[in-house]
């Protein structure tokens, strides 16, 4: 399968990449590691004219210990966020996330911008973002504005991105009793549903994939998990869901997932 | 519009024209007639186009041609040295880690980084680590076996 044609544009810096969006208006797209958008341009289910490859601005790339939060550049892999101790210990939601990923070849390529920026409602980035009340970078020909995650996800495959605007950082607090847990049937595969949870004390953030069009905070199961009762937050952590029901499951299913998930998430996360 | 790409593949400069649409599993096959890397499911699924990038396992048909423009890639042709096979290719022959073959290159490419990456694995760790390499004979017993193998002639 091939993609449309399309123009190929590789800019050295953010400002000449958002310059080439300006200019290029809705007809360009951004490459990143491109585990997203290619497959879809093979599909033609995107045609962009123009794709502006950001893949050579080096300063995109890495993951910064700032103190109580980490700065990470939107060209960070999915293998790097997986393989960094930093991480692993004190944003493990996030490390676990990106290591159930795909598979190897795709955590090579796949980048945690491109991931967040694609808002995939399967994708297991955005939850976690989202749990973790983060906050992402952007930047565009007018300046840099900070969007935090709750304002970023807009619904299916749509953030609240400017077309010529360009995700560049992301920004997690330190969480080290935290997870991600997801449950699909085939290797590799999207999840079927999935919950990021970050346990601060006596209170979590519990966010789900899957079970709708953009990341769903579990609201009445962060309520019921005051003090840590990770069962009674688990019994209601599909309150007022309205999943969707497809060949991988039915809307039911993901209920009933959403709170097994949740039960096994808080207590891993408890635990660690 | 056709422009030149340049890239170190298996150890020697190779230049080519392409389309910006030309993907890395088709620069290699068509242009470079390096048909080792097979297309399978041609959809990031099955991990039959697996190459080295930057010496790390990606599945080129996921990859244009010219986003590794000034990249090393490597491709199951360029493994062997000396004509003698690399280990873990000797190790699929040994264990019959293949019937018809068609995902063998892609498997040996992948399972070569695993083995870097976890130089004594268990089995559920190479199975794994395998996750983005299908089998259509299914004949994954084999193919865990030979991964194994090479690992301990490697310990």
């Amino acid at each position: 399968m091939i993609p449309r044609e399309f123009a190929y544009e590789r800019p050295e810096s953010v400002a000449d990449a958002a310059g080439l969006l300006r200019s290029h208006g809705d007809g360009a797209r951004v490459l990143a590691g491109g585990h997203s958008l290619l497959p879809m341009m093979k599909l033609r289910l995107a045609a962009p004219e123009t794709l502006v490859d950001i893949g050579g601005i080096s300063s995109l790339r890495g993951i910064t210990d700032a103190g109580s939060y980490f700065e990470i550049g939107a060209l960070t892999r999915h293998a790097d966020l997986a393989g960094s101790d930093l991480l692993g210990l004190a944003c493990p939601v996030l490390a676990s996330a990106a290591a159930g990923i795909g598979d190897p070849q795709v955590r090579n390529r796949g980048t945690i911008g491109g991931s967040l920026a694609q808002a995939d409602p399967h994708g297991d980035l955005p939850a976690v973002l989202v749990a973790l009340d983060g906050e992402v970078t952007a930047e565009g020909p007018d300046g840099t504005r900070t969007i935090p995650a709750r304002d970023l996800f807009r619904g299916f495959l749509t953030t609240s991105l400017a077309a010529d605007e360009i995700l560049t950082a992301v920004r997690v607090p330190k969480a080290p009793h935290s997870t991600y847990v997801k449950f699909n049937r085939r290797a590799q595969d999207w999840a079927i549903a999935g919950v990021a949870a970050v346990v601060d004390g006596d209170s979590a953030r519990i966010a789900l994939t899957g079970v709708g069009a953009a990341p769903v905070r579990a609201e009445a199961a962060e309520r019921a998990f005051w003090g840590g009762n990770a069962a009674e937050a688990a019994a209601r952590a599909a309150d007022g869901l309205d999943p969707p029901s497809d060949a991988a499951g039915s809307a039911d299913y993901r209920r009933h997932l959403a709170r097994v998930l949740t039960l096994r998430a808080l207590e891993e996360a408890i635990g660690g | 519009m056709k422009s030149a790409v340049t890239m170190t593949v298996n150890g020697a400069p190779r230049t080519a024209e392409v389309e910006p649409r030309t993907l890395l599993v088709h620069l290699l096959r068509e242009h470079l007639n390096l048909t080792g890397t097979h297309v399978g499911c041609d959809t990031s699924n099955c991990g039959a186009c697996t190459v080295w990038l930057d010496d790390e396992a990606v599945k080129a048909c996921t990859v244009l041609a010219v986003q590794a423009h000034g990249h090393e890639v490597t491709t199951i042709e360029g493994i062997a040295a000396n004509g003698d096979l690399h280990p873990m290719q000797r190790a699929f022959h040994e264990h019959h880690g293949l019937q018809c073959g068609y995902c063998t290159p892609g498997m040996i490419m992948t399972a070569i980084k695993l083995v870097e990456a976890v130089p004594a694995p268990s089995d559920e760790e190479i199975r794994r680590g395998l996750e983005g390499n299908l089998c259509r004979c299914t004949g994954y017993e084999n193919i865990v076996a030979a991964v194994r193998a090479a690992s301990e002639v490697r310990v």
